[in-house]
């Protein structure tokens, strides 16, 4: 080990410019009847999403959990739902969550989110109100130009000349030859979504919000998550998210509110676990059963506060703007 | 030969793909909000030289390189192929035209250089970066011409050519930068 490695990742006017953030986004919320809240970072139950990994840890008692699994959380979403259901009205969270397997530029294995939810939102109106907050964060710092909106749909016509919702895999394979997408071996090259992830993720998010705000919204279905579906020709997830400077910054919802459709998504995401050989994930049935007794129709959002900082201070990497990133935890 | 995990891509790293051995130039870690992590990786053609961007899926494996460093002594050349020599072990070994490439002009008898070698046979040749050269041909300086920029082609006792500046003259002995092929200064023997 170096003699400097008990040292800060973050020079102290970092750790400043942090602290100034959030005391700038308590004060956004507080001025507008958002409440803040904190909700365990333990669960027996977690995240079957395929694709986010939750850590696990024993608890080793005393009560009746003595010897279960508890994971922690990848965000702080379901009793932030639940808080929803019993009537909370407007909340919102600065959460420090935790992802196993993510590690980079942009990836810290525990990072900081700030989640909120709005009762009577769309996502449109959500994303009005991601702008006041970036801006008002972001303006000092960053030079913006006027935010941007463009659907999902739109970004792959823009990029790629082809509409996402139609395009066969062939069309789709196609493109990626043409633009000379490296395409990773062992992808599934029978799926759309994977061909729709490879395209978006290499030739359209780093040319988004180059110098603005950027919302990307109304996904495919398939990739609709825990977003309501707008009926239409073809349906769309009512999702949104935002990307500054080639960088995703927040994902957003018009909140699913349906316990059955809930229930059937998460088998769905267990089977696709089975389908891999990842470990299954326990449901939550306390939020499905807030979501059975009643979501208020809301929108929700959570954003990377620390990429936030990191683009507020210039810096290239979230190594820059952790006080300690995992490689000095 | 290991294999490497996406979880151990860092610069540097030697890894076979398509028959070839690469090293990693930079391994980043992509991951959207919601959708499948991978790394995107640059790397380098141990052969060519050549750079290219190849994607994996997270969690995935590749075929590591048996690539290694050696400190080698130049011993001669028979026109096809150079000689090395392991001055530890005394063992020889001969590297093509293609691993010795541009570094061919800069080979001195003696020399110790790096040399790559890829399952055991010399891959790439780098001459020291310093190397002390005898001028064999260079038309005489014009006396007084200070002018800066200007200099004259001066050809060594190896066959290379370098600029050197004007007060230079046939049979001295220079430093040579062999990474810029630029010359460095005059050496006194």
């Amino acid at each position: 080990m170096a003699a400097s490695c008990w040292r800060p990742g973050a020079d102290p006017a970092i750790l400043r410019l942090r602290a100034e953030l959030l005391t700038r986004v308590r004060a956004f919320f507080a001025a507008r009847g958002v409440l803040e809240v904190e909700t365990p970072a333990l669960s027996v139950a977690a995240i079957s999403d395929p694709h986010l990994a939750s850590f696990a840890t024993v608890y080793s008692g005393p009560g009746p959990r003595h010897g279960r699994t508890l994971y922690l959380h990848t965000s702080p979403e379901f009793p932030m739902k639940r808080l929803l259901a019993a009537g909370s009205g407007c909340i919102y969270q600065i959460a420090r969550v935790f992802r196993d397997g993510e590690a980079g530029r942009l990836h810290n294995p525990e990072f900081t989110l700030l989640e909120w939810y709005r009762v009577g939102f769309d996502h449109r109106r959500l994303m009005d109100e991601v702008t006041d907050l970036a801006t008002e964060l972001l303006a000092e710092h960053v030079p913006l130009a006027e935010p941007e909106r463009l659907s999902y749909r739109a970004a792959f016509q823009r990029h790629l000349g082809l509409d996402p919702h139609r395009a066969t895999v062939a069309e789709l394979a196609a493109r990626a030859e043409r633009f000379q997408v490296p395409i990773p071996p062992g992808m599934p090259t029978d799926e759309t979504d994977s061909w729709l992830d490879l395209l978006l993720t290499h030739r359209i998010e780093p040319r988004l919000g180059r110098g603005r705000l950027t919302f990307l919204h109304d996904y495919p279905a398939s990739q609709a998550a825990l977003a309501r579906l707008r009926p239409g020709d073809p349906p769309v997830g009512e999702r949104f998210e935002l990307y500054l400077n080639g960088i995703e910054l927040a994902n957003g919802f018009h909140e699913l509110s349906d316990a059955v459709e809930q229930r059937r998504r998460f088998e769905w995401e267990n089977a696709a676990r089975r389908a891999r050989g990842q470990p299954e994930m326990p449901v939550d049935e306390r939020l499905l059963a807030a979501l059975a007794a009643g979501l208020p129709d809301c929108a929700g959002v959570a954003l990377g506060f620390d990429r936030l900082a990191m683009l507020a201070a210039g810096k290239q990497s979230l190594a820059e703007v952790l006080a300690f990133p995992f490689e000095r935890a | 030969m290991a294999t490497y995990s996406t979880n151990e891509f860092k610069s540097g790293l030697k890894i076979m793909l398509d028959g070839d051995p690469y090293a990693i130039v930079e391994n980043e870690f992509v991951k959207p909000g919601k959708g499948q992590a991978f790394n995107r990786v640059k790397v380098r053609n141990l052969k060519t030289g050549r750079v290219i961007e190849r994607t994996f899926k997270s969690g995935d494996s590749v075929e590591g390189a048996d690539v290694t460093d050696v400190e080698l002594q130049y011993l001669y050349t028979d026109g096809e192929y150079w000689h090395f020599m392991d001055p530890q072990s005394y063992e020889q070994l001969t590297a093509d035209a293609a691993a010795v490439g541009d570094a061919a002009k800069w080979l001195k008898e003696e020399a110790v250089c790096q040399v790559t070698l890829w399952n055991g046979v010399p891959l790439s040749v780098a001459a020291p970066n310093f190397v002390v050269m005898t001028i064999v041909e260079t038309d005489p300086g014009v006396r007084g011409d200070t002018s800066g920029g200007g200099g004259k082609p001066a050809t060594l006792d190896t066959g290379a050519v370098v600029r050197v500046p004007l007060f230079v003259q046939n049979g001295e002995v220079i430093k040579v930068d062999t990474r810029t092929g630029e010359y460095v200064s005059r050496v006194k023997e």
